[in-house]
């Protein structure tokens, strides 16, 4: 018996339009929908979340109708390693400061790659790089990033 | 008022020397970012971004101009020294670059590429020049109406050139329209999508979606599979064309310019389907077709003067009505409105030394590009042989603090975090997010115009077809849709992307 999900690519977009478009709807019942000649905050919302829901839908249809390719292997360790080391440098920055948050930042990310070893070499240029991140952003173009975060009792 | 007059104020702005410095610092960066192999020019310009913000708007105009043309010639470069075009429209200059490069001849081919990019920038800079300022003037005359119809002709045409299925394209449009409509709503006050959160209330940092979906999406889909790349030039020699190899390139770029300067004007992505014209132009016109695709100079010729005159003349819808008319421009319109200016018929009138300057940059620029790159292949060639385990972590560095500078917040860090995760799902989906891009930046307007329209006819929506420029423009999006709906058409379609991929 063959899989009921033909294209498992077409079934993920349209599930992802249809929660977009079903949310844009939901949410927007509680805006003001006005009338065609004064359009309220919740009208061109809801008649695109409603279209998105209707694409949603023909995919998700399609997907059960059409051959389709298999979504193929998912980078779980890339995906999760890069995305949890940029939300860390949102976590740190205010809290432990620039020089921290970067060096997190990078060497989390790094330890997703299958080649990275954290040699003499790539700790010479990590510092390298948070000392031109320093120079350049903070002290050149002055962007307001602490440079001790409040841990520090800055 | 003259084109001379006005391009001598032009260059009164764009000669003084701290406007030449940002212009040569913009090639300089966009290039060296551009040539790192899967960055292509929107994603280095959203790293690039945050440097511009302190400048003044002309000069951060000009820099971020020639940080464009810059990411745009190091994506050649890199397509012809490793076959890793950086964007779609570098896809083209692999073919035939790529091969020349494996015969030794990569010095020539770089060459040739940078002799047709600056043809085609100067040719299509007087263009700029000439046709800005009526069209500017039509412009001016355009209501409500026009702009939506506008703004509606601009997002099918992007889901045309979209590849993949036009389902899906159909959807991202929406999806950005919806995103772009997060925040205060200007008419009514009401907080829209916000979940009560300050941060939300102006709406989604745009330069967050861009850096998110394009900038970490891409790296973690090129985590997926690590490879080690290879260059094939140490040392790269032989730059200068000879007399036969001058004659050889001349035709194609001129067909090439020409291509690309009107193809470049449309909505939705021109540049990327000027290089893909003039490579089959080429062809066409070729006593000696079977060359390409083995090292053909012409093929490198054409397109690529093809390319960067589409990328040239893709200015004027943005300067002149302030639409963006792809991705890299919609990040512009973002730029300028971050510095205050609201992108549009009236910048030229009321800021026409922005303007003019501008327009004058962008021939200097590709002076830059001309003078600046060759000389210098030796240290992109370094660029590109920095391993990507190095590469990608420096790359989020930049992401990161561009991203927090924007707002000074971490909630926009988080932000882009997000649109990570959504960036790198749509890759997999083969869901494209250029559309996306391109519809975040339109909804606000679209709504905002929709809403004028409808309010100046009391609701009656006939006003869109009644109103002739407005009833051609959606004329001309509805025969678009149909012709790429039409079975053999959809087929070519399918082909041309195939043979890009």
């Amino acid at each position: 018996m063959r899989p009921p999900i033909r294209s498992p690519k077409e079934f993920g977009a349209g599930l992802i339009h249809l929660t977009f478009g079903a949310a844009a709807v939901w949410i927007g019942r509680d805006y003001a929908f006005g009338t065609g000649a004064r359009m309220g905050p919740g009208f061109f919302p809801t008649v695109l979340g409603a279209a998105l829901v209707a694409i949603g839908l023909a995919a998700l249809v399609r997907s059960f109708m059409m051959p389709g390719e298999p979504i193929g292997r998912i980078a779980w360790k890339p995906l999760f390693l890069v995305v949890a080391a940029s939300l860390l440098f949102g976590f740190l920055l205010p809290r432990a400061g620039l020089a921290v948050a970067l060096a997190i930042l990078a060497l989390v990310s790094a330890a997703a790659s299958e080649k990275f070893r954290l040699d003499w070499r790539a700790a010479a240029g990590l510092a390298a790089l948070i000392a031109v991140c320093v120079l350049v952003f903070v002290k050149g173009l002055g962007v307001p990033l602490p440079l001790l975060g409040t841990w520090f009792g800055e | 008022m003259d084109v001379f007059d006005n391009l001598l104020l032009g260059f009164q702005t764009a000669m003084s020397l701290s406007n030449l410095a940002y212009c040569l610092v913009g090639v300089f960066l966009g290039t060296a970012i551009g040539v790192l192999p899967g960055l292509g020019p929107v994603a280095t310009i959203s790293i690039l971004l945050p440097i511009t913000f302190g400048l003044p708007p002309v000069s951060s105009l000009i820099m971020l101009s020639g940080i464009y043309y810059g990411a745009q010639y190091g994506g050649s470069t890199t397509a012809i020294l490793v076959n890793l075009p950086g964007e779609a429209s570098s896809v083209v200059t692999a073919l035939d670059g790529y091969q020349m490069a494996r015969q030794g001849r990569a010095g020539l081919a770089l060459a040739t590429a940078a002799i047709g990019s600056f043809f085609a920038g100067t040719v299509a800079t007087l263009l700029i020049a000439l046709f800005s300022p009526p069209l500017a003037e039509i412009a001016l005359t355009f209501g409500p109406a026009e702009y939506f119809s506008l703004m509606v002709l601009g997002l099918v045409a992007s889901i045309v050139l979209a590849s993949g299925s036009l389902l899906h394209a159909v959807g991202m449009v929406l999806l950005g329209l919806l995103l772009g409509l997060v925040g205060t709503d200007v008419n009514s006050g009401a907080a829209r999508y916000t979940f009560e959160s300050p941060y939300l209330a102006d709406g989604i940092g745009f330069v967050a979606v861009a850096m998110g979906v394009f900038g970490l999406g891409e790296i973690i889909a090129n985590l997926e599979h690590e490879t080690t790349r290879d260059v094939m030039v140490k040392r790269v020699t032989g730059l200068m064309p000879t007399r036969e190899e001058w004659r050889r390139i001349a035709g194609p770029i001129l067909r090439g310019t020409a291509i690309g300067s009107v193809l470049g004007i449309l909505p939705g992505g021109g540049a990327l389907l000027a290089s893909f014209a003039s490579y089959s132009v080429e062809k066409r016109v070729s006593k000696h077709p079977e060359t390409f695709g083995r090292g053909a100079i012409e093929g490198v010729a054409g397109p690529e003067a093809a390319n960067n005159a589409g990328a040239q003349t893709s200015f004027i819808p943005m300067l002149t009505l302030g639409i963006p008319s792809n991705p890299t421009m919609a990040l512009m319109i973002g730029a300028l409105t971050l510095q205050g200016i609201q992108p549009g018929p009236s910048v030229m009138t009321e800021q026409p030394a922005l303007f003019w300057g501008v327009v004058v940059s962008m021939w200097i620029g590709n002076l830059f590009l001309l003078v600046l790159n060759l000389p210098l292949i030796g240290l992109w060639v370094r660029m590109i042989t920095v391993p990507y385990h190095l590469l990608y972590p420096a790359i989020l560095v930049f992401c990161a603090i561009g991203v927090f500078s924007l707002s000074n917040t971490t909630f926009d860090v988080y932000l882009m975090s997000v649109f990570g995760i959504l960036g790198y799902a749509f890759r997999k989906l083969d869901c494209e997010t250029a559309p996306m891009l391109l519809g975040f930046v339109l909804g606000p307007m679209m709504e905002e115009n929709l809403r004028r329209a409808l309010l100046i006819t009391k609701g009656d929506a006939s006003v869109f077809i009644t109103r002739p420029v407005s009833a051609t423009m959606l004329a001309l999006a509805l025969v678009l849709l149909v012709v790429v709906l039409t079975p053999a058409i959809r087929g070519k379609r399918e082909e041309a992307f195939q043979e890009g991929a």
